[in-house]
């Protein structure tokens, strides 16, 4: 296991339970999906895993230490004052990689997102593409085990989410870190990950799981075959709580 | 025209007033025709030249000291909530507090025989809250979710502050600092009235000594001057503002 949620329960003052309880394990590089409506607990969830917010009841386990863990939150979350490439140097320079070693490093990653070209660009002038390509770079940069993503296409265009989408689970083939991708889309959720977890609401629990099966890198058409098209009908149905797991 | 507006209806006004005060035979120490304003202008320039450049220079000293004061003590208290959370309503008690109010004690502390110490002190407190609040408001407004990123790195709390809550903190700043100018001027002007000598002979000391002299034309040569200065001063905070702003955005 490189990360795991057991039993665990968040409150959060004044608002009460938000998610749990939860179990929920991650194998070294798998890639889950975690579905739910909004305020269902699944960006909780999320930053549990990261290790950024402890639980109220129950344990986390990570085997992913901190150097070894990336988020991509909906924002893109860039320094304004950086560029492109500062941005993507900055947790390696954390860490205390030497500066020109983190350059050399921050432009081959930018290069690897299709930003070739882009390093001494400011995020100012990056569209939101480009800006979300930016923050997968600097998620990347550190070859994560664990790469956590937050809704990370929400913001962005269908075109440039489907462009994104494949990049992202080829660069994942590539590294091959579990990957955790949380989304209230349906679709997404079934062609990003190999597992999707179903949550449901108030307070967020696991409604049902489905596999997806084929490549983790998508075939062209994967959209268009039954096996999809059965697994997100499937997918819809937890979340409407017509099927109990 | 939308620049021309502006200049049109001072030319208008200007026309107005002169109009009036030949009509009504307006008595010239009550108020002055601004044919008479232009004259005093004309003939006084050198002297309301180099008193607007003391008061200029009294604004800017008190501006610099109140911003390395403000920003270090910022710091200092951004540091710590506890500190922060007790320096707060003492600072805004002391902001209320009118500008005016303080300005006797300051002619005391600065000594007789000081006004210009008294002068920049008042210019600098005038100008001390505005900066401390937007380097505090700044300081604080960091992106929480590269704040999170930040935690996740690993990031040590020398890297936190150098790296993210410095450059965070530019753009508060640089609004601080734009509004801190401006009341600096202020600050300078009202302490040369509350001083009340010769001592530091900027525009306020020669607004006094026309009005003690009831030569109401000079009063609004000074006022004139002075509104030019705020006018520029402002220009060019805002200028700077904006050139610093599109360097940090990288634009």
């Amino acid at each position: 296991m490189i990360a795991s949620l057991n039993k665990v329960e968040v409150d959060y003052p004044g608002r009460g339970r938000a998610l749990g309880p939860v179990d929920l394990a991650l194998a070294p590089g798998e890639i889950v999906a975690l579905v739910g409506p909004s305020g269902c607990g699944k960006s909780t969830a999320l930053r549990l895993l990261a290790g950024l917010e402890p639980p109220t009841r129950g344990t986390v386990t990570r085997a992913a230490g901190r150097g070894e863990t990336s988020v991509v939150f909906q924002a893109p979350t860039l320094a304004p004052w950086l560029s492109a490439a500062a941005n993507v140097a900055l947790p390696l320079e954390l860490a205390g990689t030497p500066k020109a070693q983190a350059r050399a490093q921050a432009i081959d990653a930018l290069a690897k997102v299709g930003l070739k070209g882009a390093e001494t660009a400011r995020p100012a002038q990056l569209s939101g593409g480009m800006a979300m390509r930016a923050a997968l770079a600097r998620a990347l940069v550190t070859r994560p085990r664990l790469l956590l993503l937050d809704e990370p296409f929400a913001a962005l265009d269908e075109i440039t989410r489907r462009a994104l989408a494949d990049d992202v689970l080829t660069l994942a083939a590539e590294l091959a870190p579990a990957v955790v991708f949380v989304t209230h889309n349906v679709e997404e959720a079934v062609y990003m990950a190999r597992r999707v977890v179903v949550l449901s609401a108030g307070p967020g629990r696991i409604a049902g799981e489905a596999a997806v099966e084929g490549p983790v890198v998508r075939p062209p058409g994967f959209r268009a075959s039954a096996a999809f098209r059965e697994t997100a009908e499937r997918v819809s149905r937890l979340l409407a709580g017509k099927v109990t797991a | 025209m939308k620049l021309l507006a502006p200049f049109l209806l001072i030319a208008l006004l200007l026309a107005a007033w002169e109009a009036a005060c030949r009509l009504l035979a307006m008595p010239v120490y009550l108020l002055p025709a601004p044919s008479a304003i232009g004259a005093a202008l004309a003939e006084g320039w050198p002297l309301l030249l180099a008193s607007a450049w003391n008061t200029l220079s009294t604004a800017l000293v008190g501006l610099a000291l109140a911003s390395v004061l403000a920003c270090g003590l910022a710091l200092l208290v951004s540091l710590n909530p506890t500190v922060e959370d007790a320096v707060r309503p003492v600072a805004v008690t002391l902001q209320v507090t009118p500008l005016v109010a303080i300005g006797p004690l300051m002619t005391i502390w600065a000594g007789i025989e000081h006004p210009q110490r008294a002068v920049v002190a008042l210019a600098a407190v005038a100008a001390f809250f505005p900066i401390f609040s937007g380097a505090l408001t700044g300081l604080k407004a960091v992106d929480p979710d590269l704040a999170r990123l930040f935690d996740l790195y690993g990031a040590r709390r020398a890297q936190r502050l150098w790296r993210l809550r410095l450059p965070s903190a530019v753009p508060a700043l640089l609004e601080g600092c734009k509004v801190a100018a401006g009341l600096a001027v202020v600050g300078a002007v009202v302490a040369e009235f509350v001083a009340g000598s010769g001592g530091n002979q900027g525009l306020a000391w020669r607004i006094l000594e026309a009005s003690n002299r009831l030569q109401t034309a000079r009063v609004f040569a000074a006022l004139a001057v002075l509104a030019v200065l705020g006018v520029a001063l402002h220009g060019l905070l805002s200028l700077t503002e904006r050139r610093v702003l599109a360097w940090w955005r990288g634009r």
